[in-house]
């Protein structure tokens, strides 16, 4: 996993609520397809029309925010299915960061398994940086720094975010949690014998 | 001291290693595969040099991509094949237990959970797929994990998770005529909308709870995630332990009784404490159907299409706006009476055999609209069987539905079985998003009872008239 320490770049508007990982990517996709070919199709029943050619109105078909490593959402953003194809679908568009006020349990893990950072500020937050964003499009751009947690909108206001200290780090260092939790093996090992002991009948599986 | 409750009994338990910051190394108990995400994440266990922690807590069975056509193999969908061909090589050689198509034991992941009794009070239960939470109809914690999770409980047995905030549902009262624990989930989820329960284990309660049979749990249990809560649990009580005691999987004898024991401790405590609580009065659920995209955009069947003009903000507003577009709807005009061209029956929320029968009981000496398709949809070999032998495959068929094979089908379309584009579906399945049963297709989501007046009217229409 890429460690994640500052990002800035342009980050596109879609300021829809609840958008679903169904709409991120569809999941016949993810029967055929490997991890690294979702990009071209992320977004596929917004992004194209019926014929297959772009569609003019969606965002990310749009000049200026075509390639944008940074998503600003509505409420809810990854919400419905666990498919971790939702995030490397994303990250197949270049998509790096999002910025929403809330997000699907599920699609928040899976963001963090893959270094792709969602940052969590109020609406009327990313709101304002939408506007920022079209005020000055082709120009203006947001600045992600993980480190000092704050996001620096593209007229320069700071926007302090709250993330757990443990994702950060492990953000930071690029690091995923299997490494770490079989530092636990004794542990893990005891409390099985215990729970042998104390409810055989989870066990009795054979 | 402030008590306990059902979900903390259960996480506290399964704490390995308290990791700080809320964080916890959970045991975890059950792993369920299947075949989009299963041999995918074995493969990788594999390929990063893992070995895979604890096989007799691992089960497998392909459901996502697999065709339902009757006399299918596993060849009749050739993408699917690609997946189950190593799931079913890295089940043997890893001594994972592969319930395969047509064998006793098959379907649905989460219909043959709690089927076999595999799926037990106090477990945890994790499955890479987000209905997970269907379980926790039998008071088991149980939610739905990505493909990088699923790797790390293969590897290690155990999850790193952050323990979510508790809520409590009571619903009070007992069910309206033509109403179902559908119903009773639908009107939950437009009330407090999809994300009402984002971060929130739940634990649904009340009387309304109590008297449900496990199938109308496993139902109100499944459908949690559409409100954003990955888990979602009822309390085990006499029922749960008469709908386990025989299964496959469950104890026997003198180590049923011990379960049981145990069982009775999970309940929460009368003074335990919720972060939030809802309350919903039974006398004002009618049957539910859907209307946009999201399954917080539901209504009684005798209300009207909202118009976006009164919705409560300009979020919901330009988001209901793209809603009735997509499913080409116009505001204010009775739901009921909306043409339909498919039905579709069945998915992990309503293909059990109470689902069948319930749908049965409208379709019998009926037929179909000419103008519809309609799948009925078993979940499983087991649910599949019995149906036949009730005769009601036979009640289906002579309506004019198709009969098919157990799996997950056009609930999510995985497999190449999807409703046409610009076509109306009344589905029983979980989703109605853009695209969910195939490109461009429109989804309104039912009871099962719903679905099948809707397949003999032709149009949506109120059960309570048939």
């Amino acid at each position: 996993m890429d460690k994640f320490t500052r990002l800035e770049g342009v980050a596109a508007p879609l300021m829809r609520q609840n958008v679903d990982t169904d709409v991120v990517i569809r999941i016949e996709r993810l029967v055929g397809l490997q991890k690294d070919e979702l990009g071209p199709y992320c977004f596929e029943a917004i992004r194209y029309r019926p014929d297959g050619s772009e569609n003019p109105d969606f965002i990310l078909n749009q000049a200026p925010y075509r390639g944008a490593p940074i998503l600003l959402a509505g409420d809810n953003f990854g919400c419905g299915s666990s498919r971790e194809g939702a995030v490397w679908a994303l990250m197949g568009l270049g998509i790096k960061a999002v910025i929403a006020p809330s997000y699907g349990d599920i699609f928040f893990n899976n963001c963090f398994q893959n270094g792709l950072l969602p940052v969590a500020l109020p609406l009327a937050e990313v709101e304002r940086l939408a506007e920022e964003m079209r005020a000055a499009p082709g120009n203006a751009r947001v600045t992600i720094d993980l480190e000092r947690q704050v996001v620096i909108s593209p007229r320069g206001r700071e926007i302090k975010f709250e993330i757990d200290p443990k994702r950060r780090k492990a953000m930071l260092d690029g690091l995923d949690d299997i490494s770490m939790t079989l530092t636990y093996k004794d542990q893990i090992a005891a409390w099985q014998a215990q729970d042998q002991s104390d409810r055989p009948w989870v066990w009795g599986t054979r | 001291m402030t008590g306990k409750t059902l979900f903390d009994k259960i996480w506290d338990r399964h704490v390995v290693a308290d990791l700080g910051g809320g964080f916890a190394l959970l045991h975890i108990d059950r792993n369920l595969l299947h075949d989009l995400s299963g041999a995918r994440a074995l493969g990788e266990v594999e390929h990063k040099g893992y070995r895979l922690a604890r096989p007799e807590l691992t089960f497998a069975t392909p459901d996502h991509a697999v065709s339902t056509l009757p006399g299918r193999t596993s060849e009749t969908f050739a993408p699917g094949h690609k997946l189950l061909a190593p799931l079913r090589r890295r089940a043997k050689d890893l001594g994972v237990r592969l319930f395969d198509l047509g064998q006793d034991g098959h379907g649905i992941v989460h219909i043959i959970g709690p089927e076999l009794g595999l799926s037990l009070p106090g477990l945890t239960i994790v499955c890479g797929d987000s209905h997970t939470c269907t379980h926790g109809g039998l008071g088991a914690l149980a939610f739905g994990i990505g493909s990088s999770e699923l790797v790390h409980v293969l590897a290690t047995q155990t999850l790193v998770q952050r323990k979510p905030k508790r809520m409590r549902i009571d619903f009070d009262g007992s069910l309206m005529p033509g109403v179902t624990p559908k119903d009773m989930i639908l009107h939950l989820i437009g009330t407090i909308g999809t994300a009402g329960g984002t971060g929130f284990a739940v634990e649904y309660a009340g009387s309304a709870i109590r008297a449900l049979p496990l199938e109308g749990r496993f139902t109100i249990c499944n459908l949690s995630i559409e409100m954003g809560a990955k888990m979602g649990m009822i309390a085990p009580d006499d029922l749960t332990y008469q709908f386990i005691e025989g299964r496959d999987f469950a104890p026997k004898g003198a180590a049923f009784d011990a379960a049981v024991a145990h069982w009775r401790t999970l309940p929460s405590d009368d003074n335990a404490v919720y972060d939030a609580e809802h309350r919903i009065d039974m006398a004002k659920i009618a049957p539910q159907i859907t209307w946009g995209t999201s399954p917080e955009h539901v209504i009684a069947v005798d209300k009207a299409i909202p118009d976006p003009a009164v919705a409560p903000d300009e979020n919901r507003r330009s988001a209901w706006k793209a809603a009735l577009d997509y499913q080409g709807l116009e505001p204010g005009k009775p739901i009921e009476g909306t043409r339909i061209d498919w039905v579709f029956i069945g998915s992990c929320t309503n293909s059990r055999i109470s689902d069948l029968r319930a749908a049965a009981h409208i379709v019998r000496g009926r037929k179909k609209a000419a103008h519809v398709t309609a799948w009925v949809v078993p979940g499983s070999e087991r649910v599949k069987k019995q149906a036949e032998a009730e005769g009601l495959d036979r009640v289906f068929t002579a309506a004019g539905f198709d009969w098919r094979e157990p799996g997950c089908s056009m609930c999510l379309a995985s497999n190449g079985e999807t409703v046409p584009p610009m076509q109306r579906s009344v589905s029983t399945s979980n989703r109605n998003f853009v695209g969910r049963q195939g490109p461009r297709a429109r989804t309104h989501l039912a009871s099962p009872a719903m679905a099948a007046a809707a397949a003999i009217s032709g149009a949506i229409t109120d059960v309570r008239k048939m």
